[in-house]
């Protein structure tokens, strides 16, 4: 039986030589993931069943990254009841203010994550670890709950779409770009319940970040997973963040793709998702004039270094436009420092932006630059749902960090390249 | 089993954001959670809802964020079960993993109308249209966590 990547990692994580498409099999798993939302109520869950002990403290990851640093009450007492269960359980991997990142930006660099792995995550986005030759995807509550007690999970072996890359990107075009394009092309369903296996020579082009970001939006196509090839660029990575071995799985030559999608890296052009859904993509040969209010660059789609530089590289000696409220949040402590260390951070003040700390904050609406009725803002997040960033009736537009910080200088959105 | 209610009915792509808004998510209690259902899609559902109430949408429900707080608040609010043409995968697993029924079924299905859902055969009868159509019903090994009550209790058997 031939496989895909992500069928040969789910194959071996179930004890199995081979499995098929459809079938149900139970898995053990690497590392169980939760955060400041989805925790709690796995420990309800947990609780309610009596389970005792967690099947490996070293296995679970509790970011508390949501409403960090606690917005309110009510999210304080949510993360203090994380912080107790994970004392009385001695997880290791429990992340809180000060050490605390965007659980997806966080994870790969800490090392928790190697190629071959098998992942699960009450956070949708967690198919963010496929860039580096993962499986993993996101789940819910009680598939969390079950998955810190027993170390395992069920899985419907999933059918793939293959998509492979040639030639490398044109100037102020990235990973955000290849992502918002596929989407585009293909829709919010275009891959529901299937893997996004990514090939092709194209592939070595892209860096780590890129291919983090183009995973991390796998699920806006309704993806199960998205998988990158492990390269050079891939174990360089991982030898410098993480004390795993990693195991390396490819695609076998002749895998089953419901389809295989041929994409011109250099053909691409930066592209915009308007409102309301991630697929209504773009690009700036049809692009009307819009206003807009914020600017918020960050998440773990797009807050990791490469993106802070490439924004700061834009901002340097300028000024944002007196009307955008610009903020940017680094994704985790470690990119915080790299950008304070590179003066990056001094840049964006001094271009009249906000820096925060690392936090989810307005990627889902929960604090940190919540929209006004009939406000816009231009994201480099992953979601422009109705009321995703605030009121029911204001927009985001989705954007890579280029486009975003273009558009607060300019107070519209506009295409890097003009500037 | 079988069940029969009236429809509460939505379009394409209804995703979890809409269901329960992420600004009400600093709570894991699911009566403090249900009273927000639907706010921002549909500011009338949580007055109109009763209970047995069946919810229906067209493709790709559910979608959006892994949050088991929506399927917990469609349950805690009445609903009996959801129907659409397609769900999101990870709304169908956590509406699976909590008990909360749902089928996949692209028949004809207007607001208000009468279903009856008759989970052991896979047939839904819409009875103000006078239509029935089929399902397919649960693989077993779904129906196993279905039976136990949740993924928890079914996992015992399952390992
Ligand atoms: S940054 Fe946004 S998309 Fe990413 S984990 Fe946080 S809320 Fe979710």
């Amino acid at each position: 039986m031939q496989m895909t990547m992500s069928q040969k990692i789910l194959a071996a994580h179930a004890g199995r030589k081979s499995v098929s498409p459809g079938e149900l099999v139970m898995a053990n798993l690497d590392l169980v993931l939760g955060n400041d939302i989805t925790a709690p109520v796995a420990i309800n869950e947990y609780r309610k069943a009596g389970a005792s002990c967690v099947f490996d403290c070293k296995k679970i990851a509790l970011v508390m990254d949501h409403f960090t640093p606690n917005k309110d009450i009510k999210a304080a007492e949510q993360t203090k009841k994380v912080r107790e269960f994970a004392a009385e359980k001695k997880i290791e991997n429990f992340f809180d203010v000060g050490t605390v990142g965007i659980e997806h930006a966080l994870l790969p660099e800490r090392g928790l994550v190697v190629a071959g792995d098998l992942v699960i995550g009450a956070d949708s986005h967690t198919c963010t670890y496929g860039a580096l030759g993962a499986f993993s995807t996101g789940v819910g509550s009680t598939d969390m709950a079950v998955g810190m007690a027993h170390g395992k999970g069920w899985f419907k072996v999933p059918r793939a779409m293959k998509f492979n890359l040639h030639g490398s990107l044109p100037k102020w075009v990235s990973g955000k770009d290849v992502i918002l394009h596929i989407i585009g092309k293909i829709g919010v369903d275009g891959a529901l319940y299937k893997s996004m296996e990514f090939s092709g020579p194209g592939v070595s082009s892209l860096s780590m970040d890129d291919r983090l970001c183009i995973c991390n939006m796998a699920i806006e196509a309704g993806a199960k997973n998205g998988i990158f090839p492990v390269d050079e660029k891939t174990r360089k990575y991982m030898s410098e963040h993480s004390k795993k071995t990693p195991v390396e799985f490819s695609a076998d030559p002749d895998a089953d793709y419901d389809e295989v999608m041929d994409i011109d890296l250099s053909s691409l052009r930066s592209t915009v998702a308007f409102p309301h859904l991630p697929s209504n993509t773009r690009t700036f040969d049809n692009m009307p004039v819009v206003p807009i209010d914020q600017v918020v660059i960050g998440s773990c789609t797009n807050g990791r270094l490469s993106d802070l530089q490439v924004a700061a590289r834009i901002l340097k000696g300028r000024k944002v436009n007196p009307k955008v409220r610009t903020i940017i949040f680094p994704a985790t402590q470690k990119i915080y420092l790299d950008a304070l260390r590179q003066g990056l951070l001094e840049i964006f003040v001094e271009a009249g932006a906000a820096v925060s700390t690392p936090t989810c904050g307005p990627c889902l609406g929960g604090h940190m630059g919540i929209l006004a009725k009939g406000e816009r803002a231009v994201a480099t997040t992953n979601r422009n749902f109705v009321g995703r960033m605030g009121h029911p009736e204001s927009e985001v537009y989705l954007a890579s960090p280029e486009v975003a910080a273009a558009s607060a200088i300019t107070g519209v959105i506009t295409d890097p390249a003009t500037l | 089993m079988k069940i029969t209610g009236k429809v509460i009915r939505y379009g394409d792509n209804v995703d979890t954001d809409v269901i329960i808004p992420a600004r009400y998510l600093n709570t894991s209690n699911p009566k403090e959670l249900a009273a927000h259902c639907m706010e921002d899609l549909d500011p009338t559902f949580v007055k109109r809802v009763k209970a047995g109430d069946i919810m229906v949408g067209g493709v790709n429900f559910g979608c959006g964020s892994s949050r088991e707080h929506a399927p917990i608040v469609i349950k805690e609010s009445g609903i009996a079960c959801v129907v659409a043409k397609s769900f999101a995968r990870i709304f169908y697993r956590n509406a699976i993993n909590i008990g909360l029924p749902i089928v996949e079924f692209s028949g004809e299905i207007d607001e208000g109308d009468k279903l009856e859902i008759d989970f052991d055969n896979g047939v839904i009868r819409n009875l103000s249209k006078n239509t029935q159509g089929k399902f397919p019903p649960f693989p077993g090994f779904l129906q196993k966590i279905i039976s136990k009550g949740g993924l928890f209790p079914a996992m015992e058997e399952l390992k």
